[in-house]
């Protein structure tokens, strides 16, 4: 590893952090490399936002070793880390001009002024705010002020920079093209980011990398590929992205092989060595073609609920193993509730999960 | 951290080797300390201790050298900040020990004999200062959370609170103790304490009067009653109906602010004393004998009712607001009607509120001591009773200790009741989200209820305080009711035949008073919002204690506050009684409950994502407030402000035992000329006291509303001139 791999790395060793009684991290481990974008994702209260804060030194580990850039940082407070955040409410000083909040975290560290308004205005025209910089915050809109927050954080050039739900005050219509914009400032300035988000749909658009937190603890680590592709659990399987997540009959085969039996039909799926006892077959909503009932021995059910939404039709289905819920964006035949169908899984979009 | 140890060290050298280590006599601004420097009982520590042998002045200087060696000898962080710690606090705690040494206390652990030794000075606060500052870098170098400004000031706010509230009232805990012949013995107290002057329930059975304990509980329970009933009146009134002059109420809720407390009850001497008006009146129609029934019980009440039920209103507008509308709303759509509605609904989630609003009546009677004072005939209250064990004809500390424990206990028990009890009952919570809904209006029956009580009552305060301005007009009242200046003239009379002379008598209280409050009102904000800096924004072991001890000198009534720093301040180690300091200081941690709460209340509102996202940015948290907090909390600190000024001029149960003749305060001269029977002088120096306030009030508001004002100026202007077309993409992503 070379000394620019260093710069921006963040690792933990067994880090805790309890609050009194309440165990916020049940000792977590990471390695992460610099230069990317990682994601923190999960549902609320798994410990996300507390790992966040940890790497940004507003929290202090109750046990373990957190370094940054190959620099113990564990016992410095966030005034002494070289880490930005960018606020999910963005934390703009509303006495302060757009220039101002810009220029804060340099005049605090005793940049001279002329040096400190150069940086801050390079800042804003790589957020696209030039012309700005007079303004009050509570005169800009929620997507300015955000990219005002970028500003702010990125003109100090830290290592890493942390964004906290970033996108959670905007409208639907501009998370996409901002989400993309924190994805290009990333790329253009080759630093860490670490990015906490709760929506697994904006976590895969734009990470690297995806811790999924569950628990206090870390249920998987990996590309948004390997997530969907190769969940480790049932629980990673139906949060990253949906999934039916059903009862199966498994027998080892050789090759990395295993012989899936559901109802009736049975697949060859691969598995690393052996599939686990237990094992559940993971169904992706897209993985079931929906075709008119014929009596063959396959999968087959009773439609129980229909939804056409324009370019997609969702259904929830009622079979013999369990009620299966399957997306038609084929926009072939409708069926409507009550119509009886058989049901064809695509066998390279299944997966086993561990019990 | 060396950086800052050091400069603590210097300040620490300076206080010890060139500043006059004990109480100067002439004070320290009369500079005689210079011209006999070195010499004598005024010299710095460091010449007593060489040329003097004055061994017990050693410690300090031993503890500054030793931190000074440590901080160059060690290298290792971790070390030096234990070495400091160490040297640091024990030198603080000799230091304690030595300026105990005179007192009875001191002789009992230090049988040597030492020479005859004055209270701390200028250098010995500098010095302790200066370790303090040492032992909390020290300590926030450890890294257990919380940068040197923070541990700084925790450390700083500890000290304070410890010296200036905890230490007298432990004073005075010990004199209680105290037997006639000046031994402490336990089994004394509880006869005193419980003794039958104090809690004699001979009323009751109708065979004389009843102990003072007694009969202020009595009061407090019936004013508490009261004054929350009415304020649960107006407070609907205010935020239920279509009432038109809802300023007017508002107006209401200012008035006990900068209402000097015995005004009420000088008013009411004016109306319904002998010669009052509304007594004169009766008696010509009527034929009614003219009695004194307003000198005891019924005349209390009614001043109390009068001057706390606009404390009940305030606090019950907050808690009927605070009852969201839904709630209201869902009842009304399951088919109940207003009343219901009201009896089944709103009603009970005011209760916690309702016994809020009563417990702060309570506690608010138990220590009022204006009206009694002015009011108390026969009638004996406990915060009357500890002024008269101490100025009375005979002076007697220890029962003034006995009967302050008495009303400290009632009070506290109030007090921890409210935030034990209630404090975790409260169901109007204040999420932040808008929630939409209009308030039900009242039923008939309630809304009828509610004007006649409350309107008449409105119309009385307002005529209770006509009463007062009309009353400094007036020559003599009920014997020669002849309009006159005269008592403005003899107040506040100014000679400009030789240039200007203040030839008023009420000048000089009148000036000490401002200059007082002036210097007060700030060091009480800054203490005050400081302390609700870290209980809102830090978190630190021990931070319930700390809040605790902090709000604890709310609930210490003023008359206990007073007595207890005249026996704590007159003798070493702290010597302060006579002295103008000693008002400042009284007034700083009374009042610095108000600042505590205006500055939680204000700091909760910012969000806490901006302290961190300047700290994230590189600043440490000295900055962060000083750029950051401080500016957003601008109109909280002007409230804060103006607020602990206005309490500083109308105070007066604990200013009353702490004014000298050279240091006389405005309301303890006013209860003199009351004393002397002189109303119609006492009544219009109160209409300028009152005046001054409202000025003050009236400024402040002005100010707050510039400022606001000017902020909507510029979104305006922003907002009208034209968008500009934005690119939504960083320029980084063309590349």
């Amino acid at each position: 590893m070379t000394d620019n791999n260093i710069v921006g790395s963040i690792r933990f060793e067994n880090v805790v952090k309890k609050y009194g009684q309440v165990t916020a991290l049940k000792s977590l481990s990471l390695d992460l490399q610099s230069g990317r974008l990682i994601t923190l994702l999960g549902p609320s209260g798994c410990g996300k936002t507390t790992t966040l804060r940890l790497i940004a030194g507003l929290e202090m580990a109750s046990a373990g070793k957190i370094i940054i850039g190959g620099k113990d940082v564990t016992d410095l407070t966030a005034t002494y880390r070289n880490v930005s955040m960018v606020f999910q409410s963005y934390a703009l000083f509303p006495h302060m001009s757009v220039m101002e909040n810009v220029k804060y975290g340099l005049t605090v560290s005793s940049v001279p002024a002329a040096e400190a308004t150069e940086k801050a205005l390079d800042a804003l025209a790589m957020v696209g705010l030039d012309g700005f910089g007079e303004r009050l915050p509570s005169e800009l809109s929620g997507g300015q002020q955000q990219r005002v927050a970028v500003a702010r954080a990125v003109v100090l050039e830290p290592e890493v920079l942390l964004l906290d739900e970033p996108l959670s005050n905007l409208d639907a219509k501009l998370r996409r093209s901002v989400r993309e914009d924190i994805r290009a400032i990333q790329q253009k300035l080759g630093i860490t980011v670490v990015y906490v988000t709760h929506d697994q749909e904006e976590a895969m658009a734009v990470s690297d990398q995806i811790i999924v937190m569950r628990n206090a603890e870390i249920e998987q680590i990996g590309s948004p590929h390997d997530l969907y592709q190769r969940p480790s659990s049932e629980f990673i399987a139906d949060f990253i992205g949906d999934a039916n997540v059903v009862d199966c009959e498994v027998r080892n085969l050789s090759d990395g092989l295993a012989e899936v039996e559901i109802g009736a039909s049975k697949y060859q799926l691969p598995v690393n060595n052996q599939a686990p006892p237990g094992s559940r077959l993971v169904i992706r909503p897209h993985a079931v073609r929906l075709t008119p009932y014929v009596k063959n021995g396959g999968l087959s059910g009773e439609v129980g609920y229909a939804a056409y939404l324009g370019n997609q039709v969702q259904y929830t289905i009622h079979t013999a193993v369990s009620d299966l819920f399957v997306v038609d964006n084929t926009m072939g035949d409708f069926y409507p509730v009550g119509s009886k169908v058989s049901l064809d899984l695509d066998a390279s979009r299944l997966c086993l999960v561990g019990g | 951290m060396v950086r800052t140890t050091s400069l603590w060290l210097l300040v620490g050298l300076f206080g010890y080797c060139l500043l006059p280590w004990f109480m100067v006599e002439d004070g320290f601004w009369s500079f005689s300390w210079i011209q006999n420097f070195g010499t004598g009982e005024t010299a710095p520590a460091l010449f007593q201790a060489l040329f003097q042998r004055r061994i017990s002045l050693t410690p300090a200087g031993i503890a500054l050298a030793a931190s000074a060696i440590s901080l160059m000898l060690f290298s290792m962080p971790a070390v030096r900040a234990r070495a400091l710690i160490t040297i640091s606090g024990i030198g603080l705690l000799l230091m304690v020990f030595q300026g105990f040494a005179p007192t009875s206390f001191g002789a009992v652990l230090q049988p040597a004999v030492v020479p005859a030794q004055a209270g701390f000075g200028v250098g010995s606060a500098v010095t302790m200062i200066a370790l303090l500052f040492v032992l909390t870098t020290a300590v926030s170098s450890l890294g257990k959370g919380g940068d040197a400004f923070v541990v700084g000031l925790i450390g700083l706010i500890i000290a304070l609170v410890g010296i200036f509230v905890f230490f007298p009232v432990g004073h005075i805990l010990i004199r209680a103790f105290e037997l006639p012949d000046g031994s402490y013995a336990l089994s004394g107290f509880f006869a005193r304490f419980f003794s039958s002057d104090i809690w004699s329930l001979k009323c009751v059975i109708g065979a004389g009067s009843c102990g003072p304990a007694v009969n202020s509980v009595l009061l407090a329970v019936m004013t508490g009653a009261g004054t929350t009933l009415l304020g649960l009146a107006f407070a609907l009134i205010f935020t239920r109906t279509e009432f038109r002059a809802k300023r007017l109420l508002r107006v209401l809720t200012v008035i006990p602010i900068i209402t000097p407390p015995f005004v009420i009850g000088l008013a009411l001497i004016l109306m319904f004393g002998r010669a009052g008006a509304v007594t004169e009146i009766f008696a010509d129609l009527l034929g009614m004998e003219k009695t004194r029934w307003i000198y005891g019980f019924w005349g209390i009440y009614l001043a109390q009712m009068l001057s706390f039920t606009p404390i009940a209103f305030l606090v019950l507008i907050g808690v009927v607001e605070g009852i969201s509308p839904s709630m209201e709303e869902a009842s009304q759509t399951l088919h109940a009607d207003r009343w219901q509605t009201f009896r089944r609904v709103s009603l009970p989630l005011m209760r916690p509120g309702l016994a809020n609003a009563f417990l702060l009546g309570f506690i608010e009677s138990l220590a009022d001591f204006g009206n009694p004072l002015v009011l108390g005939g026969n009638f004996n209250v406990l915060s009357t009773e500890i002024y008269f064990a101490i100025v009375g004809a005979v002076a007697d500390p220890a029962k003034a200790a006995i009967l302050a424990m008495a009303l400290l206990c009632l009070t506290l028990c109030a007090f921890v009741i409210q935030r034990r009890w209630i404090g975790k009952r409260s169901y109007t919570t204040v999420t932040g989200k808008a929630d939409s809904g209009q308030h039900s209006a009242l039923s008939p029956a309630v809304r009828t209820a509610c004007y006649a009580t409350a309107l008449p009552w409105a119309a009385f305060t307002a005529i209770v305080y006509g009463m007062i301005l009309f009353g400094s007009f007036v020559k003599l009242w009920g014997y020669d009711n002849s309009f006159t200046l005269d008592h403005y003239l003899r107040a506040f009379s100014i000679d400009l035949s030789n240039g200007i002379r203040w030839t008023g008598v009420a000048w000089d209280s009148y000036f000490t008073t401002l200059t007082i409050s002036t210097i007060a009102a700030p060091l009480t904000a800054l203490v005050g919002l400081a302390t609700a800096y870290l209980l809102v924004r830090q978190n630190f072991a021990g931070k319930n204690a700390f809040e605790f001890g902090t709000m604890l000198s709310f609930a210490i009534p003023g008359t206990v506050i007073g007595v207890s720093y005249i026996m704590a301040f007159n003798v070493p180690p702290i010597e302060l009684t006579g002295t103008s300091i000693i008002l400042i200081i009284v007034f700083v941690f009374r009042n610095m409950p108000v600042g505590v709460r205006g500055g939680i209340a204000a700091m909760s509102q910012l969000d806490k994502s901006f302290d961190e996202a300047s700290i994230t940015l590189g600043a440490n948290s000295f900055t962060t407030v000083r750029r950051v907090i401080a500016p957003l909390l601008g109109p909280a600190m002007l409230a804060a402000l103006t607020y602990s000024f206005v309490r500083a001029i109308t105070s007066v149960s604990a200013v009353i035992f702490l004014v000298s003749a050279k240091h006389n305060m405005a309301t303890s001269f006013i209860v003199g000329r009351v004393e002397n029977g002189e109303f119609g002088l006492a009544i219009a120096y109160s209409t300028v006291l009152i005046i001054t306030m409202l000025s003050a009030i009236l400024l402040l508001q002005l100010l707050i509303g510039q400022r606001r004002l000017r902020r909507q100026n510029r979104l305006q202007k922003s907002v009208s001139s034209k968008p500009r077309i934005l690119t939504l993409q960083p320029a980084g992503r063309n590349k």
